[in-house]
């Protein structure tokens, strides 16, 4: 396989991890929202390993059968055995209208484009595009977390921007120090373990997923 | 070898209060865990003071002037804390504010905390640096909701939400920094390692270092709790258990700060210009005015404490972005000052809140009356931290204030206007609750004294003689950042 033919494979990856992205921030079932997130890491592991491959560094087989692992089966499991056992509803509200979010989402993935304009003109790598859509998923997974107002969303947007980060440290840059791509995972699993225990501490103080009633702390006139 | 009993000790108390749980001696261990550390830390301290900066564990460690006073006053400050804690956690445990899981799990997650902030300081490792802080973060998120209270819930969920947004954006900074690095340093472990980068920092490429900056602010300028970032910090802060408000408040907000300082050197040592020093005078301008005019409006005391926080923070951070000898110097002694008043403050704010059983500073009253250290405590603490002479903060924010009028003239009204409101605040909140007759409801309480005595002591003592050592130790760390 030539660096070209792989560049245009991992392109065509990140234009998958992208559009997960942009599917997350309109789909509106809980259960279609976790399958998504499943694909996304899924695009991810698989473009981790051609990236190890294509390199030659070893390593980043680790990081993809990690990515495999936690991402793919792990969380997504997790999070469904969550939702049985919390009963939650299965349609969920967003605050912005449809239409307006992925307005937002395509202007902030030109943005993250025009962002790391400088980077990619000065970079070496074949897979430095990668870059931009790796921040615009970043961003959008940000979005997601500020448009929608229910616990177990947010969480799936914040594991949607650390996809988003993964990518950019895997396949932007060729991987990072195994140490660090160890760590990240483990934070991103202790991170899993916190949100498991505060949704049964949410649903059971709340009697509800939904963030909209946690508005007593403000600042009072 | 003090090093590895630096980390090793936190970590180690940790396994052990998790199996130990709600026993009687479980405070005991706590204190005795924290003690190890301090030690530990001072030996670290007298090694490096005596043999200068030093590499350990296959570069995996570095520990210079400006990181080792840290990590003394981190495991200081843990060990002043695990005393306070130990009279302060048994009264919320018999009047039932938490239960058995819950001591077990503020006595290990209190550890644990103290060793994510070490691993933060003392590792050599950009990467390493920014999962140690997210561990940090990790570790406080649930004593936060220790109270289990729909507030305390709410509190923490912002802040986990918060600053894991946050803290990935710092992340998108570290993989650019590493994406610069690469080219120059070669791949792998070599490439993140903080003393390699500030060594090739100038062969580093500007442009994508000042973008990386931009991340690397926000994301642990969140951490700092610099405005328009502050919103999960009042929050968490009144809501958590006071023990863990003063950690937070004292240690935490200085770990995060510290890795954007240590970030900033690499980014000045690529850009050449006052590029990343810029940034941070606004940010720390603007969190100084924000916070000393929202200190006006609290009802709450940990709340109002909390901002002040903030504008400290903002003053440290003004400080180390306008650099030179003077503010840097001001900054890294603004770090120590504040944090040691700080959690005395929160000290006697704790004990105080327990007396009433409310923390709405209407309702506290006859303080000195009812219990002279934590009246007097909390006054003296006050002074010092509005910047009265003689205490250390006078003597930092006037160093800092000496530098702005020197190189930023035109910021120097707003940062009177800043620390005038802070003063002016506080002042009135502060005089009648510690003045006036017991209300009937007070309680009397047995307070920890000798943490609230030990800090207010040692500040008294900074802002009347500076020792030499640490006049030493600050002008090599001033000259590691310059």
């Amino acid at each position: 396989m030539n660096t070209q033919t792989t560049a245009q494979i991992i392109g065509f990856l990140a234009a998958m991890v992208l559009l997960t992205a942009f599917g997350m921030l309109v789909q509106r079932r809980i259960y279609g929202l976790i399958h998504l997130f499943a694909w996304q890491g899924l695009f991810l592991s698989i473009s981790t390993a051609i990236v190890g491959y294509m390199t030659g560094r070893h390593h980043l087989y680790i990081s993809s059968v990690l990515t495999l692992t936690l991402k793919v089966i792990l969380l997504p499991y997790i999070l469904n055995v969550l939702i049985h056992k919390l009963k939650i509803r299965k349609e969920i509200d967003t605050v912005v209208n449809v239409p307006l979010t992925m307005l937002i989402g395509i202007a902030l993935v030109i943005l993250s484009y025009h962002l790391t304009a400088p980077v990619r003109e000065l970079s070496t790598f074949v897979t430095r595009s990668v870059l931009a859509i790796a921040l615009a998923t970043v961003m959008i997974g940000l979005l997601m977390m500020i448009t929608r107002r229910h616990a177990v969303t947010q969480i799936i947007g914040f594991l949607a921007m650390e996809n988003g980060l993964f990518f950019a440290a895997t396949s932007a840059t060729y991987g990072m120090p195994l140490v660090v791509e160890l760590g990240v995972a483990i934070d991103v699993l202790i991170a899993a373990f916190i949100f498991g225990i505060f949704f049964f501490h949410i649903n059971t103080t709340f009697d509800s997923l939904d963030v909209e009633y946690m508005a007593r702390l403000k600042e009072e006139d | 070898m003090p090093l590895l009993i630096l980390l090793a000790a936190p970590l180690l108390a940790a396994v052990v209060l998790a199996f130990v749980g709600d026993r009687k001696y479980a405070p005991e261990i706590n204190i005795a865990g924290s003690a190890a550390t301090f030690i530990a830390g001072t030996a670290l301290a007298l090694e490096v003071y005596s043999g200068g900066p030093m590499l350990a564990g296959n570069k995996f460690f570095f520990v210079d002037a400006f990181n080792v006073y840290l990590a003394v006053l981190t495991s200081f400050v843990s060990m002043t804390t695990a005393i306070f804690s130990r009279r302060y956690m048994r009264r919320e445990r018999e009047h039932g504010r938490v239960g058995h899981w819950g001591m077990r799990f503020y006595h290990a997650m209190f550890q644990l905390f103290i060793f994510a902030m070490l691993l933060c300081l003392l590792t050599n490792n950009v990467g390493v640096l920014w999962i140690a802080m997210e561990l940090a973060t990790l570790s406080t998120v649930l004593l936060v909701s220790l109270y289990r209270t729909p507030t305390a819930i709410e509190a923490a969920w912002k802040y986990f939400i918060l600053c894991g947004v946050g803290i990935a954006q710092a992340l998108f900074g570290t993989v650019l920094l590493y994406f610069a690095a690469e080219k120059v340093l070669g791949e792998g472990g070599e490439a993140l390692l903080w003393t390699n980068l500030i060594q090739m920092s100038d062969k580093l490429e500007p442009t994508i270092l000042s973008l990386a900056f931009v991340f690397l602010m926000v994301g642990y300028g969140t951490k700092v709790g610099l405005v328009p970032l502050h919103n999960w910090l009042p929050d968490a802060h009144s809501e958590g258990p006071t023990p863990v408000s003063a950690v937070l408040s004292g240690l935490l907000l200085n770990v995060a700060l510290y890795a954007l300082v240590r970030c900033k050197a690499i980014v000045d040592g690529s850009t050449h210009t006052h590029y990343a020093g810029n940034i941070m005078m606004g940010f720390g301008m603007i969190s100084i005015l924000v916070a000393a005019f929202s200190m006006l409006r609290q009802k709450d005391i940990k709340r109002m404490f909390s901002y002040s926080s903030t504008e400290h923070m903002g003053i440290a951070t003004f400080a180390f972005g306008l650099g030179g000898p003077i503010a840097t110097y001001g900054a890294l002694l603004h770090m120590l000052v504040h944090s040691l008043t700080k959690s005395s403050i929160f000290f006697t704010v704790g004990h105080a809140s327990q007396m009433h059983r409310t923390q709405e500073m209407e309702k506290i009253k006859g303080l000195i009356k009812g219990s002279p250290l934590v009246g007097w405590g909390l006054m003296f603490g006050a002074m010092a931290i509005i910047g009265m002479p003689p205490f250390g903060v006078f003597t930092s924010e006037f160093l800092i204030l000496t530098a702005t009028i020197k190189d930023a003239p035109f910021m120097t009204p707003f940062l009177l206007l800043g620390l005038a409101v802070a003063f002016a605040a506080i002042l009135r909140k502060i005089q009648p609750m510690i003045s006036g007759e017991v209300p009937p409801y007070q309680m009397p309480l047995k307070a920890a004294h000798v943490p609230v005595l030990l800090h207010l002591a040692l500040v008294l003592a900074l802002g009347l003689y500076m020792p030499s050592f640490l006049n030493q130790w600050f002008h090599k760390a001033v000259e590691i950042l310059k």
